[in-house]
């Protein structure tokens, strides 16, 4: 792995509800290296998008808090930064693009003005060159005719071309990390497959690593260099993401493989994780997957279990990791 | 081929979106000249993107929208126009799940009333003997007789979709409409849904019309799939001839744009990546509507609609790269 340049330790957070302080996000530990992308996977619920939130401190407080941990992009923490350092740092060291880029946009402004406005924030540079930049970046996320584009409002931009304009924004002063929550959910499957060339080719070009949230394992294969699978709060497994599809060792991440419809078989018994997973009120003791785990033992159920490293820069919160072989993606 | 159960001809579905004092009324048609077969007990599974219409095509099967134009025939009767009395007698046979099981329950009605509901309404069962249907319906669904005095907020999402499901099932349908009934589901309640529905399906014998975004359900669950594209069917067959050897380039595009949950597989593949959106289903283009992103499209693709031609495995696809006369025409031209 590259030398990281975003590193999460230990981060925990918790939400204010009727049952008090529940914490939805529980030591949670990874890093990204420069160039790379990691893909940070989990079912609803699971706690991925509040991670990556916090990354950004953009976790409304109240009701959330950061109860503690570390975030530190390139060497310098994040967690307690005052906010006007906070504001030198996100969207221009740090962007984010997220699900839903019709709300991500404002709908008052024109797309070239959201795009100028956080240019001259960052560079302080002249209206001119903000829309020279803005220009820039909307030819590299492949608008047709990008200066004309300029004064169009987001509702005038179809889905693709507002998540790619949200893209160009999150571009605009040449971000070291672009932090992506499910960029394409939202997209129809032929604009997504355009949507993640155009990420790859962009890290190829400028080298930015990419924390890629999402639930779609088909989109992980495509994309990303390694992969964290999250489950009710906690990572239950890192690893590269052909050791994870190969041969995951937590039971959760086999329980998703296998979900996965399989092509070419038709007829067959769908594999299904029973059960569901629990509300972060009630947490069960021991390993939090136990009560949906098929290789679940008493012990799981009494101590909690660490994650642990394993050969190969892997990491895995099971007990019997030694003990089981399970299936990978066919 | 039995009779089909449902029998749908050259169907479309015009909505009049009203304009302004110096805006002219513009028309969308959602859903032009699509005929499709549904044979007792057999998937049919509908997919498209957003905008392709296959909703719309749902919703006139179901009678909640109103045909412009086209026949829908049910088990031999002309349900096109029906209305009222005659309307609420076929109901029974024809029922609805949604995709969002949140909106798709009341959330002041207890469940026992949600499922019974139908039962009421029809007049096939009521009070005790009524409970005793209700408490079947949810053993069939994978829930129990303690959960007929909860509501609907005390249930999770894949749980709620059972209960929708029950509902649907209460006057044993022949054709239930299932519009992307799993697509709000996390993978590993999806797959038990998708589960219970094969059951339902063994057990029962119902047919489905089954609307999806998503692939690889589709792979799995249904015996015939027609492809839409911006209101129109472009392509249908039998699943395993589509997947395997898909004859219009929209379907190959498609199939080809959905990532495998296999790295070293999906990075190896070929992928065909289409430039450009959907255009406006307000302004459809003439001709083929996927001729503007087609890497195949000929001058004839951009006058006339290609008719639908059958292919070798089954079922057809409108293209004229399956039309001889018409790539004979384009050779000779170029």
């Amino acid at each position: 792995m590259a030398a990281p340049i975003l590193e999460v330790e230990d981060l925990g957070v918790e939400f204010l509800t009727d049952h008090g302080w529940v914490r939805v996000v529980d030591g949670v530990s990874f890093s990204v290296g420069e160039g790379e992308t990691l893909g940070l996977v989990g079912e609803s619920g699971s706690g991925k998008t509040v991670t990556s939130l916090s990354v950004m401190q953009l976790i409304p407080v109240p009701p959330g808090r950061i109860s503690g941990g570390s975030i530190r992009f390139a060497g310098r923490e994040l967690v307690g930064m005052s906010e006007p350092q906070l504001e030198d740092i996100r969207g221009d060291d740090i962007a984010m693009v997220f699900q839903e880029s019709m709300t991500s946009l404002n709908p008052a402004f024109t797309i070239g003005e959201q795009i100028c406005e956080v240019v001259r924030r960052h560079r302080g540079c002249s209206r001119r060159e903000a829309r020279d930049r803005a220009v820039e970046v909307l030819e590299l996320v492949q608008i047709p005719d990008p200066r004309s584009r300029l004064g169009a409002f987001p509702h005038e931009f179809s889905g693709g071309m507002r998540q790619r304009a949200a893209i160009a924004m999150a571009l605009a002063c040449d971000p070291k990390v672009l932090i992506a929550d499910e960029p394409t959910t939202a997209l129809d499957v032929t604009v997504q497959a355009q949507v993640l060339d155009l990420l790859r080719s962009l890290q190829e070009r400028f080298g930015m690593a990419i924390l890629f949230v999402t639930h779609n394992l088909g989109v992980v294969a495509d994309l990303c260099d390694r992969v964290a699978v999250m489950y009710a709060g906690r990572i239950v497994e890192t690893a590269t993401v052909f050791d994870l599809f190969e041969s995951p060792q937590h039971p959760y991440t086999e329980g998703l493989l296998q979900a996965m419809p399989q092509l070419g078989e038709r007829g067959k018994r769908l594999a299904a994780i029973p059960g569901t997973p629990p509300m972060p009120w009630q947490m069960p003791t021991g390993c939090r997957f136990h009560p949906r785990c098929p290789y679940a033992e008493t012990a799981c159920t009494e101590q909690d279990i660490p994650l642990r490293a394993l050969a190969g820069d892997r990491h895995v919160r099971c007990r019997r990791v030694e003990e089981l072989t399970l299936e990978g993606a066919q | 081929m039995t009779a089909p159960l449902l029998s749908v001809r050259d169907l479309a579905v015009t909505f009049h979106l009203r304009g302004g004092l110096l805006r002219p009324t513009r028309h969308l048609k959602a859903v032009n000249g699509v005929s499709f077969d549904i044979a007792p007990g057999e998937t049919l599974a509908v997919v498209g993107e957003s905008g392709s219409g296959k909703s719309t095509m749902a919703r006139a099967v179901m009678r909640l929208v109103e045909p412009s134009a086209g026949s829908i025939h049910l088990d031999g009767d002309d349900i096109t126009a029906l209305r009222g009395e005659p309307l609420r007698r076929i109901r029974p046979k024809l029922q609805m799940v949604f995709q969002d099981p949140y909106s798709s329950l009341d959330p002041s009605m207890i469940i026992a009333d949600v499922v019974g509901e139908p039962l009421t309404v029809h007049g096939v069962a009521t009070g005790a003997d009524r409970d005793v249907r209700v408490q079947a319906l949810l053993e069939q669904v994978g829930l129990g007789r303690y959960h007929m005095n909860r509501y609907p907020y005390e249930f999770s999402g894949g749980q709620r979709q059972r209960i929708a499901i029950a509902r649907a099932i209460a006057l044993q349908p022949k054709l239930l409409v299932l519009d992307e009934a799993v697509s709000a589901l996390d993978v590993s309640t999806q797959n038990q849904i998708l589960n219970l529905l094969e059951d339902l399906r063994r057990e029962l014998g119902i047919a489905y019309l089954f609307i999806s975004h998503d692939l690889g359900v589709v792979e799995h669950i249904a015996d015939r799939v027609a492809v839409t594209y911006l209101g129109r069917i472009v392509e249908e067959g039998p699943t395993e001839r589509i997947f395997a050897k898909p004859a219009h380039p929209y379907t190959e595009a498609l199939l080809s744009a959905v990532p495998i949950p296999n790295p070293r597989v999906q990075r190896s593949r070929r992928r065909i990546v289409l430039p450009g959106d959907v255009p406006s289903p307000l302004a459809p283009p003439p001709g083929c509507p996927f001729h503007t992103r087609c890497p195949h499209v000929m001058d004839v693709c951009k006058t006339v609609m290609p008719a639908h031609t059958p292919m070798a495995g089954g079922g057809s696809a409108a293209c004229y790269l399956h039309d001889p006369q018409a790539t004979e025409d384009s050779r000779c031209a170029s």
